[in-house]
């Protein structure tokens, strides 16, 4: 698989370390969270079959992270985005 | 030349293992899932608790998931108190399983060694050994001299980049056909009734308030008294349908063969720390497992990457190994969790149960999740030997953490 780093291109996936799904914000007010809610925030992920944002870091490269939207069945990767910025919309 | 007319007939087919049927409106229980772990389930249903108005749905064909895909090592070695208990009751039942089904399954107590390569894997290894004999599972600490004369192809050279430093040894350990025991328990579930049926997929669970009262099939709805899932990778898919997320990741898992060779490894070898674990199949193939790919994937396929590290780390441990080829490499869905160990039990919805999350391990349960998720589902309450592997725990934090018993060569 070829993974598009925004800053370097087209790479092999040897050159990058997974960090599974992107967008998962820390809970606004912690204090505030029940134990479900931990376990939610720590334990669970969405599992897409399908389109799926998730981050990734160029390792061997430029040593930085990013976000891209892969299918995960057909790992055709439709777009990749620095962190920070919104989801693409696709699919 | 009427002469030259000769019917064409070919010889009438052999006696099926079992029936294919048409799904019937209602069941008592529907199994999503007919590997191992569904067949095994529907097998107990009928046999411990007389539910036999029992169908397992399959969307693919009968064992053509993880089923017959692995590596087909059985083990109990775990760390947990917990793990030995649903391993070693697995075990135990694998000891009597070609007598229960009446058939050959190609049973190999061939024994499993688990390598350490470092101080660490040393100090873990020596603690599972005494942890499992405490849990009356046989188990050995051998140093590096006892693991050559089990497997003397191996190299226990000490100027290597990944050392042979001893081994824990299981040797009621072993491997089966995998794809045997799927047709055996397949053909003793239907003996006793139970309706398989291929290439039907399930789009989804038919719920009434807080029930659940059956399954949406690409054949049509089918009503159910109880819905038992068991569909591994796919798990998190058909529970999303409800609103119910688990904590679980669906990754490839590679497995690849040999060609067929002459007898040179008669014991199962594993090794976490390098992702190799090997056997000799009957008819003389090496089969090696591989690790999984590092990012989510429903593709039935693996990342070729992941294959060089494991054969760069297999030729180097068996060296005699870089004469073989690599026959064949593929790849099934595996859900892992976050400690390694299954979710197997009740759901927020009544008529509901899962069994999941077995990761890279799931074949070595068979029998024993078989009989205990059927137990489950049968008095509506968790066996005691699923009764810790709630999805509960991941909020309670009693989790059963078995990276080092399973890594990835669960």
């Amino acid at each position: 698989m070829l993974i598009p780093c925004p800053w370097c291109g087209e790479r092999e996936e040897t050159e990058f370390h997974y960090g599974g799904q992107a967008h998962v914000a820390y809970p606004d007010d912690p204090s505030a969270v029940d134990d479900a809610g931990w376990a939610a925030y720590l334990f669970v992920r969405d599992n897409s079959k399908g389109w799926f944002a998730e981050r990734w870091l160029h390792r061997a490269g430029c040593q930085r992270w990013f976000n891209a939207v892969r299918h995960t069945v057909t790992y055709e990767i439709a777009a990749a985005y620095p962190p920070g910025a919104t989801r693409p919309v696709i699919g | 030349m009427s002469g030259w007319q000769v019917t064409p007939r070919l010889p009438d087919h052999p006696n099926f293992l079992w029936a294919e049927a048409e799904p019937k409106p209602a069941y008592d229980v529907v199994v999503v899932g007919a590997g191992g772990h569904g067949l095994a389930t529907a097998y107990y249903l009928a046999k411990e608790h007389g539910i036999t108005n029992v169908a397992v749905v399959e969307r693919g064909w009968l064992g053509g998931g993880n089923m017959a895909r692995n590596t087909t090592i059985i083990r109990s070695n775990y760390l947990w108190d917990e793990s030995a208990g649903i391993y070693e009751h697995a075990l135990k039942l694998w000891e009597g399983l070609e007598a229960e089904l009446d058939c050959s399954i190609a049973f190999s107590q061939r024994g499993v060694l688990n390598l350490a390569h470092s101080l660490g894997d040393v100090r873990e290894g020596r603690r599972r050994v005494n942890a499992n004999q405490l849990n009356g599972i046989d188990a050995q600490w051998l140093g590096p001299e006892d693991v050559q004369k089990l497997a003397p192809i191996i190299d226990i050279s000490t100027d290597v980049r990944y050392p042979v430093l001893g081994a824990t040894y299981q040797p009621r350990a072993g491997i089966a056909k995998h794809d045997w025991v799927a047709w055996g328990y397949a053909r003793a579930a239907h003996a006793l009734g139970v309706d398989l049926i291929q290439g039907c997929e399930v789009t989804g669970l038919r719920r009434e308030g807080e029930r659940v009262v059956g399954v949406d099939t690409a054949r049509g709805p089918i009503r159910a008294g109880r819905v038992a899932l068991a569909a591994a990778g796919h798990s998190s898919v058909l529970l999303s349908t409800l609103g119910i997320r688990l904590p679980l990741q669906s990754y490839p898992l590679q497995a690849l063969v040999s060609e067929l060779l002459d007898q040179v490894l008669d014991t199962v070898v594993m090794s976490n720390a390098v992702h190799v674990y090997v056997s000799q199949a009957h008819k003389g193939e090496l089969v090696m497992g591989a690790g999984i790919d590092s990012y989510v994937g429903y593709g039935q396929r693996g990342s070729f990457p992941v294959i060089e590290h494991q054969m760069a780390a297999a030729v180097e441990l068996f060296p005699i190994f870089a004469r073989a080829h690599v026959l064949r490499t593929w790849g099934g869905i595996v859900d892992v969790s976050p400690d390694a160990s299954p979710i197997v039990g009740l759901t927020p919805y009544a008529g509901l149960y899962v069994n999941c999350g077995w990761g890279t391990g799931g074949f070595k349960a068979t029998p024993g999740v078989g009989s205990v998720f059927a137990d489950t589902i049968a008095h509506d309450r968790p066996h005691p030997l699923a009764a810790p592997f709630t999805m509960e725990r991941f909020a309670t934090g009693a989790l059963i953490d078995e990276h080092g018993a399973a890594a990835v060569a669960h």
